[in-house]
């Protein structure tokens, strides 16, 4: 074994291996990695269940009716590499427990970053303040649960040194030059994340996850006579090691080149109303920006979204399914319990056309009577769960992609995306296009770039006129923000046509 | 922690990288406190609290370079952090632009107070900040009958930080905010608009405490009756908290990094006329209080005051040590401070007067520009404007255009700046703007 070689990305995490000073949360699991069970992550936060029952007791203490306790060690790292070197790294770790205490709908929070049951106890008198009356709580059994395992891998980023990581990023550099002769810089980068959370709540529940993350891409700039473009290829799953090759290095060296070569001939379309075909995969961000976050029960409880008075309505044609799923294997939105200790979830939000379910936290589904659907999701140790999205998309329609091409006389046809909007109460969702075609007569003709569509939800949803067979979850690097806290999402679409929406362009 | 507390742990986790390896090192500490409380059906929906501390350190080793962070700050940690840190390091490959500052471009103390620091703090009672929550909740409760939900939030924190590099820099910064948001939603029909409105300040005593629930309801009702028009080409007044959305690609186009990557529409065009000429404007980091006022930046390099434009001429680039180094050109700090424009004579109500057929922007709804070209486009909402007056509340419609076009296709530039950021932008009027809609 080497000593000090593969420390790198591990400094200070829970895998050092064979380090001579062990940081105190490290003795209880010496080299050896957190293993899956509630005793290994008691000891590797240096807790015990009677400290835990001891701040729950402090944090219901004065008349909260729920609290709970979430616990994480985070360790990132990242390499990039920048004009042919890869020449530089940067890591982060963080470290530390959020206490929760809700009061009906009402929520007091406060977090440490030092796990001393001192520190503990301080943040639960500070969260507990949000009821105001004197209760005893009494102590419930401890409950563990096990949670599911979603994503599977063989080998843990905590174990892998710097130095096998370097190769990959050198070689899509080496990759992408080699493709195409315009290419003037690449910028590339390998971030990985590992994430362990302990989570314990005042009905007892005792449970764990341990959660990877891997982003893997490159920037493409190129140049043609005084024209630069660029543009970037990057996936992302909860994988390890192993996911790292030689064919991924290919796949995303030709997809950053093909996507900034198609900029080089791209124009604006006409400015508009037209009828958008959009892709399959990355066109799901359709759903995010259009359905998904309007579907969020918190927005639905306090009655701002344009989809509050919906549930149990016709809201899309009988052939479309529309799903927000935790359970995806290795996917990006996979998660093995939500942050608020539920079980992960395949929830239908639209089923056969009709809206089916919300998003929904703990406080959401309480207010509606309904099961939790393992949505509440928080960024951090740092921040409140809220209703979030996990993978979102839409399930394979009847119709071909070359049939819904065929249908559009004068349109767009979009399935290269950078970022999206939308207004809850409003209805109003964007997304902008990198890439597309313009459809002339049926026909995919010429390509067009950087326009934002604009769209109202529940008509573009209603407006869904045909949807493939075709349908794929997207491999990007999304990430969705809300209240100011991101959290790792991914989503996924057959190709679907939809009558119209506001296209960006030129007039006249 | 103390100041010094910070300074002597800054010191030790410097030493230990030079101790272990590294040939230069530069670490800060810092340390923040924040507490917020949302109230909605006059009830406290979300009381939060938070102290953090945190580490960052930038190792150079061998001539190769990383930068880390940690929030465990624990002495026995750090050291085997930075150990294995700058094991990790000499994994990478040579980097021979990288190094710490020249010590003489560093900031050497004696500059004046920017008093960035509210002294009282810690002395505001927290039942006074939760009594302000529910005083702007109570301006829109029972005001419209429209009103589907209020929420108002008051929100305060302190930031302290210390720097220590291994040529000589030393140097901390403190600095407090305060600030008061409203946020309602109407109802008609399906649509449910909402609007939002904040305060923000460095001193509590300067918070503005009234009128921001009264704004955020105006701001929602206004909405009730949003149109989409007919795509067309018109003039556009962005209102002054708005400009930052439109200002800020070509603000990135300006910056070392972009240039140095061919990331920006505005290489190699110091001393050219990019702009209108209407258009001047002032990296100013010595305001008293201003938001980004700063006597050094993240490096410790002295700032300046800088004319970044000046009647559309381009006059600085934003240039740290390690993209000066790869441009040969002199550093100028990685940043904006305080952006101040040279104001018109207008505020935003003359600048809808002096137009005949336009769209006044009120908020932005997604959108991107590309920053290689910059090509953008945004959705926007916001107000028809026909014949200087306001006569139609407008939304899903989209801008499209370039910014170098957009930004010399000013029609003038207002008086009204925005006082809650360290953008100091106006209101500002453009003329030919593509819209997007039916």
């Amino acid at each position: 074994m080497q000593v000090n070689r593969r420390s790198f990305i591990k400094a200070g995490s829970v895998a050092a291996v064979g380090s001579i000073i062990l940081p105190p949360f490290m003795q209880s699991c010496q080299y050896i990695q957190i293993s899956e069970s509630v005793k290994s992550y008691l000891d590797h936060f240096e807790v015990s269940t009677e400290m835990l029952q001891k701040v729950i007791a402090t944090a219901m203490s004065k008349g909260g009716d729920y609290a709970d306790l979430f616990f994480e060690h985070k360790t990132s790292n990242s390499i990039g590499l920048e004009d042919g070197k890869v020449n530089r790294a940067y890591s982060n770790i963080d470290f530390g427990v959020g206490i929760r205490v809700l009061k009906g709908d009402q929520t007091g929070f406060a977090y440490s970053e030092n796990i001393t049951l001192n520190d503990m106890l301080n943040a639960a008198k500070m969260a507990a303040n949000i009821a105001n009356s004197n209760a005893e709580f009494n102590v419930g059994a401890v409950n563990e649960k096990v949670p599911a395992s979603y994503y599977n891998i063989t080998k843990k980023w905590s174990d892998v040194s710097v130095k096998d990581k370097v190769p990959f990023v050198q070689q899509i550099n080496d990759k992408i030059f080699a493709l195409d002769e315009k290419v003037i810089k690449v910028n590339a980068f390998l971030n990985d994340d590992t994430s362990y959370v302990l989570f314990y709540n005042s009905e007892g529940r005792l449970t764990y996850d341990y959660r990877p993350m891997i982003i893997f891409g490159a920037v493409c700039v190129m140049q043609n006579s005084d024209q630069i473009e660029n543009a970037y290829s990057a996936h992302s799953f909860r994988k390890g090691f192993e996911w790292l090759n030689e064919d991924l290095v290919d796949e995303l060296a030709k997809e950053a080149v093909d996507k900034t070569n198609i900029l080089f001939e791209a124009t604006k379309p006409k400015a508009g109303e037209m009828p958008v075909v959009m892709g399959a995969g990355g066109s799901g961000i359709l759903l995010h920006e259009a359905i998904g976050h309007t579907f969020e029960a918190d927005f639905n409880r306090k009655g701002t979204s344009i989809f509050s008075d919906k549930m149990g309505k016709k809201v899309a044609e009988s052939f479309i399914n529309i799903v927000d799923d935790g359970t995806l294997p290795n996917d990006r939105g996979a998660i093995n319990i939500d942050d608020e200790g539920n079980d992960a979830q395949k929830t239908y939000l639209v089923k056969d056309g009709v809206l089916n379910s919300y998003i929904h936290d703990r406080i959401s589904s309480k207010f509606y009577n309904v099961d939790p659907t393992g949505n509440g999701r928080r960024e951090s140790f740092r921040n409140i769960p809220l209703p979030r999205m996990r993978s979102t998309y839409m399930e394979a329609g009847p119709h071909s992609k070359s049939d819904i091409i065929a249908n559009v006389d004068y349109g767009v046809y979009v399935d290269n995306f950078s970022n999206g909007q939308v207004q809850i109460g409003a209805g109003d969702f964007t997304f902008f296009v990198k890439s597309g075609y313009l459809i002339e007569k049926g026909k995919l003709t010429q390509p067009i770039k950087d326009i934002n569509i604009i769209g109202n939800g529940p008509q573009a949803l209603a407006d869904i006129s045909m949807a493939a067979s075709d349908f794929k979850i997207d491999k990007g690097t999304w990430s969705c923000g809300k209240d100011g806290q991101t959290v790792p999402v991914s989503l996924g679409l057959p190709t679907v046509l939809i009558k119209k929406l506001t296209v960006g362009g030129t007039n006249g | 922690m103390t100041k010094e507390e910070k300074y002597s742990l800054a010191k030790w986790a410097m030493n230990h990288a030079l101790e272990n390896g590294a040939q230069q090192a530069s670490v800060s500490i810092s340390n923040s406190q924040s507490s917020s409380v949302e109230v909605r059906d006059e009830k406290i929906d979300k009381l939060e609290q938070a102290t953090q501390s945190g580490l960052y350190i930038r190792l150079f080793v061998d001539g190769k370079y990383s930068a880390h962070s940690t929030n465990r700050i624990k002495k026995e940690g750090l050291a085997r952090f930075i150990e294995e840190a700058i094991e990790g390091t000499k994994y990478l490959t040579e980097d021979e632009f990288r190094t710490l500052p020249a010590p003489e471009l560093y900031y050497k103390g004696g500059g004046k107070s920017l008093k960035t620091l509210d002294s009282e703090f810690s002395k505001i009672d927290p039942q006074e900040k939760i009594n302000l929550a529910f005083a702007i909740e109570k301006e829109v409760l029972g005001k419209d009958e429209r009103i589907i939900s209020v929420s108002a939030s008051y929100y305060d924190g302190l930031n302290e930080r210390v720097m220590v590099t291994s040529n000589g820099f030393e140097g901390d910064t403190s600095s407090s905010y305060y600030g008061l948001n409203a946020s309602v939603s109407v109802k008609s029909g399906d649509a449910r608009p909402e609007s939002y409105w904040g305060e923000s300040a460095i001193f509590f005593d300067k918070l503005k405490k009234e009128e921001i629930g009264k704004i955020a309801l105006k701001r929602a009702t206004d909405k009730i009756g949003q149109e989409k028009l007919e795509s067309d080409k018109m003039s556009m007044v962005v209102e002054n908290r708005q400009v930052g959305r439109i200002f800020g690609p070509l603000i990135s186009a300006l910056n070392g990094s972009a240039i140095q990557q061919k990331n920006s529409f505005l290489i190699d065009k110091l001393g050219e006329k990019v702009i209108s000429d209407k258009l001047t404007l002032i990296d100013d980091p010595f305001i008293v209080s201003g938001r980004g006022s700063r006597l050094f930046d993240g490096e410790g390099l002295a700032t300046k005051e800088r004319k970044i434009f000046d009647k559309g001429v381009l006059k600085t680039y934003f240039i740290d040590t390690y993209y000066g180094k790869k441009l040969k050109m002199d550093p100028t700090g990685g940043g904006t401070t305080n952006l101040v424009f040279k104001t018109g004579t207008k505020n935003i109500e003359g600048l809808v007067t002096s137009v005949k057929k336009g769209i006044l922007v009120t908020g932005f709804n997604g959108g991107n520009s590309n920053g290689s070209t910059g090509d953008f486009s945004y959705g926007v909402e916001g107000f028809l404007i026909e014949n200087g007056k306001l006569t139609q509340p407008v939304s899903e419609m989209n801008i499209t255009g370039n910014m170098k076009d957009l930004w010399s296709n000013i029609g003038e530039i207002g008086n009204d700046v925005n006082k809650n950021s360290s953008w100091l932008t106006p209101s500002v009027l453009f003329e030919d703007v593509d819209f997007s809609g039916i």
